[in-house]
């Protein structure tokens, strides 16, 4: 098995030490014919602004464009009304990404035949690598000013299905009173992440997301525990209330949501959680603004279900028994000039020992415990809790050019069960990428991407105790108009 | 074992991928800036140092003003009022007489404050330090800081205290000097002159509107307003009228035109108490 493994390994070196090669050349042809960025893109074009005004490199903001943000998509001047631009103006951007893409996982549990045999008689443990090309999901951006003060957004999302649901609908009062300090959004809604998961620069399966803000421990039995509501990283539903200094050097949040993840439809119960954020800029001179910040985020999240017919007939909705968790951390943005910046995310989470041992969501199908009359947690059950970090650094090398590294950590600081291995379900996962783009029309944005992602996870191979290993290898072209 | 001409292609395309920085920097030849690439500003005890500005400007400034300073970026077609052209050295927004170079502080004063009824936004998420560079760098475009030094900032006495007489007196000097001709008699930018104004460039502009909220585009406290008029905006038709006001006119004036804006004030009030009407254009006080 594993001389086989070197056999499968060194046979994708060889094609790929040429392709990669011919792909750093067509990079280089690109980038050394390319022009100055030229670009209005999105809100970009009602102003009259380059993208790079808002965005360190598109999607993730700035400063400015995370003041533009908290002002209500609103420069605070006298083009915001929508009064401004010409009738025929409408704020849509449409996004999708054309990859290519190599996915290797390891220690997959597959079953063997002998000779002759239709019937597997055996199962060993391998590799499965799997590349070629491939679409993401498309997104439909719709955003902006209704009139002055009252702003929204909307966006429509697929998979690469082109199987639709609402990341986002959410519309906004902006300087209620008058003042900064008092803004209200009702809806579906990033939570006020200041490293916004929905402005990642990376694409692949696993660093294309934050692990932190999704993070759930395993049980016992190898499968997340019922808490399927504390993901950070999710839009969710609720009411917000923002403010921020006239600078935007001072922000808070505070967030009442259903817990629902997003979900719409009150499929679970009533329950809710609570977010709230708050950071605090400073000046450092020749270095740039830097940001330090807090977050914690607060719920309860049904165990007990009613059911109909039988214990398959789960009520939607009838959730009850509510149980807790929390996800809290520290968060800083520190620029190290122009070129240079370090994001940092902390979280330490905990959920309620029901959620450990399984209990939890039953509307999704997900086997999962009911917590009815009488049902007691296992002897020794304890609340599953982790610690986590998340380091970003970026080099920005110019507007249109940028280099990603990320490195992600979560260890467990508590299992769910006295007898699980202490270091069971632990996540390092780490991204390198860089996005370039080699010009910018005044309506579009256009990038080259190019990203590798790896990532370990402690104990859940199919053999007791052993770890798993997955990367992946992706290039595409990102682009929006 | 990799073959000779794989080892070949590993190393070509690593060549180039490393000499990737290089070639771009490449593109970026074409401004002319070596010259006053050294150009400083000093705000208070800040220094701001015109080549630390490079990036700043490239990332925020150069689609309206260009990569050579002289407004012509991409935007420049689609944003009205056009981008200012650094390379002239002709600013609206100054402390100092009107034909004169602006302070280092006014200049670093527009980018935080923006200029309301254009494209340019307030710019308050810079850190001093990076504004000061901004300026140096603005400072750079025009040969004139080489040769000229900013002029001396006017000097503002102190605000006197409101009154319905000031504000009477206010409004003999708006006829007087003819502010209505373009602002109009109620300050709505509608008098005779003001479809036809154009700036240095030949390009059409408009008389402020005092009375849509709008906020003027070098301050808007009265001191800010004082200043306007009594600087002048460079480069536009608007004048200074510090030879035909005297300072406490100038006060006068600054509380009839607050009577315009839509904001709460004093002035405002006392005039709806006064009844007070608008000049006549056609009165002898006002043709003069």
């Amino acid at each position: 098995m594993r001389f086989s493994r070197h056999l499968q390994i060194r046979n994708l070196i060889h094609p790929a030490t040429s392709l990669s090669a011919l792909l750093l050349i067509l990079i280089s042809i690109v980038m050394t014919c390319s022009q100055p960025a030229n670009a209005l893109p999105a809100f970009a074009r009602k102003y009259g602004l380059r993208c790079s005004a808002c965005h360190e490199s598109w999607p993730m903001l700035n400063y400015f464009g995370q003041k533009f943000k908290d002002n209500g998509y609103q420069l605070m001047n006298d083009r915001d009304s929508p009064i401004w631009q010409n009738p025929g103006y409408w704020p849509v951007t449409f996004r999708i990404i054309p990859i290519w893409h190599r996915v290797s996982t390891g220690k997959v549990a597959v079953d063997t035949y002998s000779s002759g045999n239709p019937l597997p008689t055996g199962s060993a443990i391998q590799r499965i690598t799997t590349s070629g090309f491939d679409l993401s999901g498309l997104d439909f951006h719709t955003g902006g000013t209704l009139e002055k003060n009252f702003s929204f957004y909307v966006l429509p999302s697929s998979d690469n299905t082109a199987s639709f649901h609402f990341e986002t609908v959410m519309a906004r009062l902006d300087n209620l009173f008058g003042s900064p300090w008092f803004n209200v959004k009702l809806g579906k809604f990033e939570l006020d992440n200041l490293l916004s998961e929905k402005r990642i620069l990376t694409l692949t399966g696993n660093g294309g997301i934050y692990q932190l803000y999704h993070f759930s421990p395993l049980t016992a039995a190898g499968v997340p525990d019922g808490n399927v509501w504390g993901k950070m990283g999710d839009n969710q539903l609720g009411l917000e209330v923002m403010g921020h200094s006239w600078n935007d050097r001072t922000r808070y949040s505070v967030a009442l949501l259903s817990t629902n993840d997003g979900t719409p439809g009150l499929p679970y119960g009533n329950a809710y959680t609570g977010f709230f954020a708050a950071s605090q800029a400073f000046d450092a001179g020749k270095a740039g603004v830097q940001r330090v910040g807090f977050y914690a985020m607060v719920g309860q999240a049904p165990t007990t279900w009613l059911t109909s017919g039988g214990p398959n007939g789960v009520i939607g909705g009838s959730g009850a028994g509510n149980k807790s968790f929390s996800r809290e951390g520290f968060v800083g943005q520190f620029y190290f000039g122009q070129h240079i910046d370090l994001q940092v995310v902390t979280q330490h989470g905990q959920d309620n020992a029901w959620f450990g041992q399984g209990f939890g969501d039953l509307v999704d199908g997900v086997a999962s415990g009911n917590n009815t009359v009488g049902t007691v947690l296992p002897a020794g059950s304890q609340s599953p809790s982790w610690n986590g970090v998340l380091l970003e650094p970026h080099y920005v090398y110019s507007p249109q050019l940028i280099f990603i590294g990320r490195f992600e950590t979560i260890r467990m600081s508590q299992q769910a069960s006295p007898g699980m291995a202490s270091n069971f379900g632990n996540i390092s996962t780490y991204t390198i990428g860089y996005r370039y783009n080699p010009f910018m029309t005044p309506r579009a944005g256009f990038a080259w991407h190019n990203e590798y992602n790896w990532l370990h996870q402690d104990g859940t191979g199919p053999i007791p105790g052993t770890n798993i290993n997955t990367s992946e290898l992706l290039l595409g072209f990102d682009f929006d108009f | 074992m990799r073959t000779r001409s794989q080892k070949w292609s590993l190393l070509l395309g690593a060549t180039a991928f490393l000499a990737l920085p290089l070639a771009s920097s490449a593109q970026l030849s074409t401004y002319d800036i070596d010259a006053r690439l050294g150009t400083e500003s000093h705000i208070g005890n800040i220094t701001g140092h015109a080549k630390d500005a490079k990036g700043d400007y490239r990332r925020y400034c150069v689609v309206c003003h260009g990569t050579l300073g002289d407004g012509n970026g991409e935007s420049f077609p689609w944003v009205d009022p056009k981008p200012r052209d650094f390379q002239l050295g002709i600013f609206k927004c100054r402390s100092t007489p009107t034909g004169t170079l602006p302070t280092d502080q006014d200049l670093f004063d527009t980018i935080a404050r923006g200029l309301d009824r254009s494209n340019m936004p307030q710019w308050s998420t810079f850190t001093k330090q990076q504004r000061a560079d901004l300026v140096a760098w603005v400072k750079h475009f025009s040969p004139r800081w080489v040769n000229e030094k900013p002029g001396t900032p006017i000097t503002i006495p102190p605000e006197p205290e409101v009154t319905a007489e000031r504000i009477k007196a206010g409004r003999d000097v708006f006829a007087r000097v003819q502010c209505w001709k373009c602002h109009g008699v109620q300050g709505m930018a509608n008098g005779p002159s003001a479809a036809t104004l154009q700036d240095d460039l030949g390009r059409p502009i408009a008389p402020f509107n005092f009375t849509d909220g709008s906020r003027p585009k070098c301050g808007e406290t009265d001191q800010d307003i004082y200043r306007i008029f009594m600087t002048g905006l460079d480069g536009t038709p608007m004048p200074s009228f510090a030879d035909n006001i005297k300072p406490d006119e100038a006060w006068d004036l600054v509380f009839y035109l607050r009577t315009f804006m839509s904001q709460k004030s004093k002035e405002k009030q006392m005039a709806k108490q006064l009844a007070l009407k608008p000049v006549d254009p056609n009165a002898p006080a006002a043709q003069q």
